[in-house]
């Protein structure tokens, strides 16, 4: 299990993560980044990492 | 370093998918490699898409033409600055970037976006509809590929359906290579025009369109309304058309693909349409991979490049959905990267869906040969796709 966080202040909306990760991440109204599964495992969390890898603004950290 | 060690920029393409040849070289070599442009100026030449990824996030390189030493390709690319058209975001640094951004992005979600797929499929459908009543041969990048971008974004920004022909034969005149400059100057100044009315006539009576959206926000100008439509109208049209035309050759020779979503990431990666549309200057000295660029000089970060760089995908000249194409940077990356994106995904899904289910005997009229494909353009494309069914 990891534990996901997001700069929210970094985050572009360009959804990349609601597309890699939809069991993890969310757009709000605004566009901006949400949280949905702070504490993601097994395939949720590969695909966490995966968001976080391809976030063009590098908003996304994934604490081990 | 004398001007005889230039290579000369910008390189030709030599088939559908392939980034130039040269590139190859470019990116086994360390360092970056130093060009020139027709205009005689130098660029420093970006391939590798680690590298490719670091030029567009640091905030030492900026997207602003009014910098000393912004490359300038050819007139079309002569990116236009915010100071010339205002709400030209795409050309501002953060943080005066992030205000354009942030009233754009709720009208850009994932959401939003699937909300859009009937209007989408009801414009895909209307274009089939019309090469069905033709006969049984159409030019598919006039018929199709254009005219699906074009009335899609005409009907995001709100523009009345009696006004659709207007705004998408000037838009296409905007968007056809063969364009006088005069005459694209001439559609540029219809389109604004008409635009600015647009705006007027929004505040005044609002609809559900993006327009009439980004008026009751507040957070942008009218003046500034009207150069973010006109970015919007010109970023999403030629690329978002030669990447549906590109993407039915491909399918067309790997058939297997047609029905498997993995495909749309792996067009996008392969064909890499818009591979010199990320320009850079550096504000200040900055090491890349290994190279020193000083304050003031071109950084050109091929997109196409660095999604056939072989230690990010294996072999990457080989069109295979089945990779997981994610991390392509073929709509850049960092702070720029493409607002349209989802919509572009949305419009490719829905023309495959449209053309290869209502018409399952489509192909391609000619030898693959003969095909005019833009080997020099900005974008790379093709001309024209005669098909026939
Ligand atoms: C296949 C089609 C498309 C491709 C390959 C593409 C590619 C790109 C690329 C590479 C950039 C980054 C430019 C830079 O970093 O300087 C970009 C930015 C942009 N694109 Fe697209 N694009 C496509 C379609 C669209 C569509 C349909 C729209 C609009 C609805 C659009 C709107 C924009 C805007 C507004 C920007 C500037 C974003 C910013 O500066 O924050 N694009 N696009
Ligand atoms: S991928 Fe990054 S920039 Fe895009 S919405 Fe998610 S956090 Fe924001």
């Amino acid at each position: 299990m990891a534990r996901i966080s997001v700069d929210t202040g970094k985050c572009i909306g360009s959804a990349q993560c609601v597309l890699a990760a939809p069991d993890v991440f969310d757009q709000d109204d605004d566009g901006f980044v949400t949280v949905l599964d702070a504490s993601p495992s097994g395939d949720a969390e590969s695909t966490a990492r995966t968001a976080r890898g391809i976030c063009p603004a590098q908003a996304i950290t994934v604490h081990d | 370093m004398t001007s005889t060690d230039l290579v000369p920029f910008m390189m030709r393409r030599p088939g559908v998918p392939f980034p130039p040849p040269e590139y190859e070289g470019f990116r086994t070599k360390p360092g970056l490699t130093k060009a020139a442009l027709p205009s005689g100026e130098t660029v420093w030449l970006v391939t590798r898409h680690e590298e490719v990824r670091a030029v567009l996030t640091d905030p030492r390189i900026s997207s602003n033409p009014t910098h000393e030493g912004f490359p300038r390709p050819s007139r079309t690319v002569g990116a236009p600055s915010a100071d010339d058209v205002p709400g030209w975001f795409v050309s501002l640094d953060p943080p005066d970037h992030n205000r354009f951004r942030k009233a754009l992005i709720p009208e850009f979600t994932v959401r939003r976006i699937r909300a859009l797929r009937p209007a989408v499929e009801q414009i895909v459908d209307h274009a089939i509809d019309q090469m069905l009543a033709k006969g049984n041969t159409a030019e598919l990048v006039e018929d199709f590929s254009l005219t699906v971008p074009s009335l899609v974004i005409s009907a995001l920004l709100g523009v009345p359906k009696v006004d659709r022909d207007f705004f998408e034969e000037k838009t296409k005149v905007l968007v056809t290579l063969t364009s006088t400059d005069e005459q694209r100057d001439k559609a540029s100044e219809h389109l604004l025009r008409y635009i600015n009315r647009l705006i007027t006539i929004k505040s005044k009576r609002p609809g559900d369109d993006l327009i009439s959206k980004l008026l009751q926000g507040g957070l942008l100008t009218p003046q500034e309304l009207s150069g973010v439509s006109m970015l919007l109208l010109i970023a999403g049209h030629e690329t978002t058309a030669n990447n549906i035309s590109l993407g039915v050759v491909t399918l067309l020779q790997q058939k297997q693909w047609i029905d498997d979503d993995r495909m749309i990431e792996e067009l996008l990666r392969y064909h890499s349409v818009a591979d010199l549309v990320a320009l850079r200057v550096a504000i200040e000295d900055v090491e890349i991979g290994g190279q020193l660029v000083r304050a003031g000089e071109g950084i050109v970060p091929l997109v196409a490049g660095a999604n056939h760089d072989p230690d990010m995908f294996e072999r990457p000249d080989e069109f295979d959905p089945s990779r997981s194409a994610t991390g392509h940077v073929a709509f850049g990356y960092g702070v720029h990267q493409c607002l349209g994106q989802n919509l572009v995904r949305l419009e490719m899904d829905v023309a495959y869906r449209g053309l290869f289910r209502r018409i399952p005997t489509l192909e391609v009229a000619v030898p693959l040969e003969e095909l005019r494909f833009k080997y020099d353009g900005v974008l790379f494309g093709l001309h024209a796709l005669p098909v026939r069914w």
